[in-house]
């Protein structure tokens, strides 16, 4: 067993006032080591429960979550982790707010150290000139690669992303998802991608899992192949094309619009 | 800023406040008012000089009593804050007591307090000043911590951080802009409370006892002059509280545009 992150039969149900309301049911889905997965369902499928799972910050009803062969049991600092909302500290220069994880997070870098690398990674994202600058100073995409370099400079094993790009216009995520490549091929990591965007899907993530409705199970899991760097071109190749037929096709059964007899397009 | 637009910031508001002096002036004049009735302005600067060492004295005494009760009402207001902040079950208990507490008029516990501990002057002071000044601070605090965003907690827990440098590192200073708000509230009440208990309960101590004194001899203008005194002060506790907030949640405050 190579795979990084493993999730293996997943069930997790929210306890309401009508009884219990079951959002996970046989969740399967396992990340090798270096790969990128994105998760893709219908809205309110259970896609951020997943997100608290892998990071430790929720226990499953059943199932297994493995990091690293190791179970999770509870939080773990070789995890990071990026919202839609980028949770930045106002009170907090960008540069003070990148070194946040190494404060609580056992580090070996010394001072120097971090601050040279919580530098790199900013101008790796194209923040450079911005370090000493407050949040509040930052436009919305620029607050979102900011919490980019916060959620990799402790080095984590695992990049959790739950819809970082969301909120943004679509050129600064077109502009963000050509940033993702760039910081992925010098920053190697395991990420988990949760998105509604199917064409971001496919542009960043070597694997999509789409969701089931709630509950929600793995439906459908639609390998990207890879050849070499991506553009935003390739966007628009027939086989991309394609890729994104079968995606929409299977939200679309997820949401209980169409029957797998359907031919997708 | 230009010397000009410094002029007229400065200009305006002091021609305002002469306009003002000038219309009361004029009306006790219009009149006729004795000074047993009605102060004029050209009468306070002779009330200041004849009991300026009392007003020293006296303004001290309020000042400090105040300070004391609102720093008490700042420690335990924020303690309590945290305690409803932190705990669903401790709010839902909490909240109403303290509605209920906070609705009584603090005038009628006055008597109270100064019956259960008679001649205890200082310390039935600072204790109402306390007592009408805590509640803003604890419900802001609670509110504060209470509303605080999920994801700012998850950022820290994914990394195994505890509840204690949660607190320290994000709900503690997110709660600041809040905080010094209602400090702001609680500086004037503060201020009503000690005054409220030396006017009320008159036991020769305070502006409120100096106050006092005058309107048992009708003597307006050492009553109108207590009321200067009485705002100057307000007005530089005010702004100390202003200040500290500059310093510690300056941040909060955006630049314009």
């Amino acid at each position: 067993m190579t795979n990084l992150i493993e999730i293996k039969n997943v069930r997790h149900a929210y306890r309401t006032d009508a009884g219990p309301l079951p959002v996970l049911d046989g969740l399967e889905i396992s990340v090798p080591e270096g790969g990128f997965v994105a998760v893709v369902g219908p809205s309110g499928c259970g896609k951020s429960t997943l997100t608290r799972l892998i990071a430790g910050l929720m226990k499953p009803d059943e199932g297994e979550v493995w990091l690293h062969g190791e179970r999770v049991k509870g939080p773990r600092s070789t995890v990071g982790m990026a919202f839609q909302n980028p949770v930045l500290l106002e009170w907090r220069t960008i540069l003070k707010n990148v070194l946040l994880p190494l404060e609580i997070v056992p580090t070996k870098l010394t001072r120097a150290q971090a601050e040279e690398r919580a530098r790199f990674l900013l101008s790796l994202v194209g923040l450079e000139g911005f370090e000493d600058k407050r949040p509040s100073e930052l436009s919305g995409g620029m607050r979102q690669r900011a919490s980019l370099c916060r959620a990799l400079i402790h080095q984590p094993d695992v990049l959790i992303l739950d819809e970082p790009f969301g909120a943004l216009d679509a050129f600064t995520r077109e502009d963000l998802w050509q940033t993702m490549h760039k910081v992925k091929e010098r920053e190697p990591f395991t990420g988990v991608l949760i998105t509604h965007d199917l064409r971001e899907s496919i542009f960043l993530a070597d694997q999509v899992v789409v969701l089931s409705g709630r509950p929600a199970r793995t439906q459908y899991v639609l390998d990207v192949p890879s050849t070499g760097p991506r553009t935003l071109d390739d966007l628009y190749t027939p086989a991309a094309v394609e890729q994104l037929a079968i995606l929409r096709h299977q939200i679309q059964i997820a949401q209980g619009r169409a029957t797998p007899e359907d031919s997708p397009a | 800023m230009t010397p000009m637009k410094l002029a007229r910031s400065i200009g305006v508001p002091l021609l305002a406040v002469a306009v003002f002096l000038a219309f009361w002036e004029w009306l006790v004049w219009f009149n006729g008012w004795p000074r047993f009735k009605m102060a004029a302005p050209s009468d306070l600067p002779p009330a200041f000089e004849r009991h300026w060492s009392l007003f020293l004295s006296m303004g001290w005494q309020t000042l400090w009593r105040t300070v004391v009760g609102l720093i008490l009402a700042v420690i335990f207001g924020t303690i309590l804050g945290m305690i409803m902040g932190f705990s669903r079950i401790m709010r839902d208990a909490l909240y109403p007591l303290l509605v209920g507490f906070n609705a009584i008029p603090k005038a009628t516990v006055v008597p109270i307090v100064a019956l259960m501990f008679v001649g205890q002057h200082d310390f039935n002071t600072v204790l109402l000043a306390f007592m009408i000044s805590f509640f803003p601070i604890a419900v802001s605090v609670s509110i504060g911590l209470s509303t605080l965003e999920p994801e700012y907690r998850d950022i820290l827990r994914s990394l195994g951080a505890s509840q204690a440098t949660i607190f320290w590192k994000i709900a503690l200073p997110k709660t600041l802009p809040e905080f010094f708000g209602a400090l702001k509230v609680a500086v004037t009440l503060a201020f009503i409370g000690t005054n409220l208990m030396e006017i009320v309960s008159p036991h020769g101590r305070g502006l409120g006892a100096l106050f006092d004194s005058g309107r048992t001899n009708s003597d307006f203008p050492l009553m109108f002059a207590v009321l200067i005194a009485l705002a100057f002060l307000g007005i530089v506790l005010y702004y100390i509280v202003v200040a500290l907030e500059k310093i510690f949640a300056g941040w909060a405050e955006r630049a314009p545009g």
